[in-house]
């Protein structure tokens, strides 16, 4: 199903209104490669070869922190990012992303960033945030409550697998053959958490579990978090955010680790970018984001499925 | 043994000991975790409907389910018993897994039997049947506080609340889910 008339020009309002928030805010809109040598490193996001050894960008994070480190303290880029296998009612292969940066600023002032750009949104679609349920500020939460809330058991970030899989279990979770700590975190979350947040009004959820730590820095008074949150609202998972690792020596560990396991998987292991690793070194204290902008359209109208605010739902 | 891309609307797979078929299926995925297939399935032998976020490469267990279409032919003490239209095979049935819809079961009526493990475990009727009006009171004039309507009986033995102007030899279309009268079809 493709977009209607109004959805498309909706979609074309917030996207002029959100590129007018980024410039009144003092961002450098900026355009980084679409075929990289490095599309990432996550175990759980595969890209689609584009030639020449080069990847489609799964997200433009690695260039533009590098970006970053040479100086540019606030840039934004709106751009299509490409994942294999990913098709669903939230989900589309080619997509559009907003990312953005902030050095100097914590995490805080990404979350203020978000309440304000959905009221952008909203409005450029003509319509209310307080009608949508959306008014400001949104509820903040972390992941150990919402597990203390939902799950049926405390988690501390600091478990390994085969204790929180006897604790999940115990809580009367169905784990299947589950045996890494991602996938049992996930069914939980899935099965008890996201049911919950999607019954919410927007939510805020802070403080993830460091083995769920990506391109995130640990926080200082409580290692066993790390500084990310995820928004979600109206049941759409919204945006991922980063107080950003600028510690090249921990960096090169994640990336090592995540390339064994997608070897173990037999996945395709993608180089490690060296030029984000050095560039780490000058990278001030900066937070940055990822926002689905095709979602943030379906928020603003109401849309259940993704294909409903793109103009064409396959190639 | 099937994995998550085989999911699909009508798949019968086994779940906690029981034989379930997949009503509904979506690809969700949470930002940095493994895909997941949401999964609407109906218990093939209570009609339970649950739903399980299936995690990408999950093996699942193919249900041995069969359902064949079968002719009813009578019923004795405690069993009805169905012939396979295909192999006119017959098997005995047991009236409890029939249960109450047997009021709506005419001799001669192709149903669908389930098959679990070889066992029948399952007989679903056509949801309207036509069938003839063997009794009726010419004289009931039916209850005006509830309606204008009056019992009649089927061949089967059913009774059914019908509106005043149906008779003996009419025949009627007939809800079985519901036991309800729909319309009169003609005579017989």
């Amino acid at each position: 199903m493709a977009a209607s008339r109004a959805a498309l020009e909706a979609r074309g309002r917030i996207l002029r209104a959100v590129r007018g928030w980024f410039e009144a805010e003092g961002f450098l809109e900026v355009e980084t490669p679409s075929r990289v040598r490095s599309p990432g490193q996550e175990v759980h996001l595969d890209a689609i070869a584009a030639g020449d050894g080069l990847w489609l960008v799964t997200s433009p994070e690695y260039h533009l922190k590098r970006l970053v480190a040479t100086g540019f303290p606030r840039i934004v880029e709106i751009c299509k990012c490409w994942r294999a296998n990913e098709s669903g009612p939230h989900h589309a292969g080619e997509f559009t992303m907003v990312e953005w940066y902030r050095a100097n600023a914590p995490l805080e002032t990404l979350a203020a960033d978000c309440e304000a750009l959905i009221a952008v949104a909203i409005r450029a679609a003509g319509r209310n945030p307080a009608a949508l349920g959306l008014e400001t500020p949104f509820a903040r939460t972390t992941v150990r409550d919402l597990f203390a809330r939902h799950a049926g058991f405390a988690l501390t970030g600091g478990e390994d697998a085969a204790a929180l899989a006897g604790a999940a279990r115990a809580a009367g979770v169905a784990l299947g053959s589950a045996a890494a700590w991602d996938d049992i975190f996930y069914q939980v979350f899935l099965d008890r958490i996201e049911p919950a947040l999607a019954a919410a009004g927007p939510t805020f959820v802070f403080d993830w579990p460091a083995p769920l730590a990506a391109l995130a820095r640990p926080k200082p008074d409580d290692p066993l978090c790390v500084e990310r949150f995820e928004l979600y609202a109206g049941g759409l998972e919204l945006a991922n955010a980063f107080g950003e690792l600028t510690d090249p020596v921990e960096q090169r560990r994640r990336f090592e680790s995540e390339a064994a396991v997608r070897a173990a998987r037999g996945k395709d292991v993608y180089p490690i970018d060296e030029r984000l690793l050095s560039a780490l070194n000058q990278l001030p204290p900066t937070a940055g984001i990822a926002l689905g902008f095709d979602r943030l359209v379906m928020l603003a109208l109401g849309a259940t499925e993704i294909g409903e605010v793109m103009a064409f739902t396959n190639a | 043994m099937y994995d998550t891309s085989d999911i699909r609307k009508g798949l019968k797979i086994m779940l906690d000991g029981s034989p379930y078929t997949v009503v509904e299926f979506q690809f969700v995925k949470p930002g940095k975790g493994a895909a997941f297939t949401r999964t609407k399935m109906k218990n093939l032998l209570t009609g339970a409907v649950l739903e399980r976020n299936l995690r990408s490469g999950e093996r699942l267990e193919p249900a041995d389910v069969e359902t064949k279409t079968m002719q009813y032919l009578y019923g004795d003490a405690d069993s009805f018993i169905f012939m396979d239209t295909s192999t006119y095979d017959q098997v005995h049935i047991p009236k409890s897994t029939v249960g109450d819809q047997s009021a709506f079961m005419p001799e001669n009526i192709n149903v669908e039997v389930l098959f679990f493990n070889g066992r029948a475990v399952d007989v679903s009727l056509p949801n309207f049947i036509e069938q003839k009006v063997v009794e009726a009171d010419p004289g009931f004039r039916g209850d005006t506080a509830t309606g204008a309507t009056k019992p009649v009986k089927i061949s089967t033995g059913a009774s059914i609340n019908v509106p005043l102007f149906i008779s003996i030899g009419d025949v009627i279309k007939i809800d079985t889910r519901s036991g309800q009268y729909l319309e009169r079809v003609g005579r017989a």
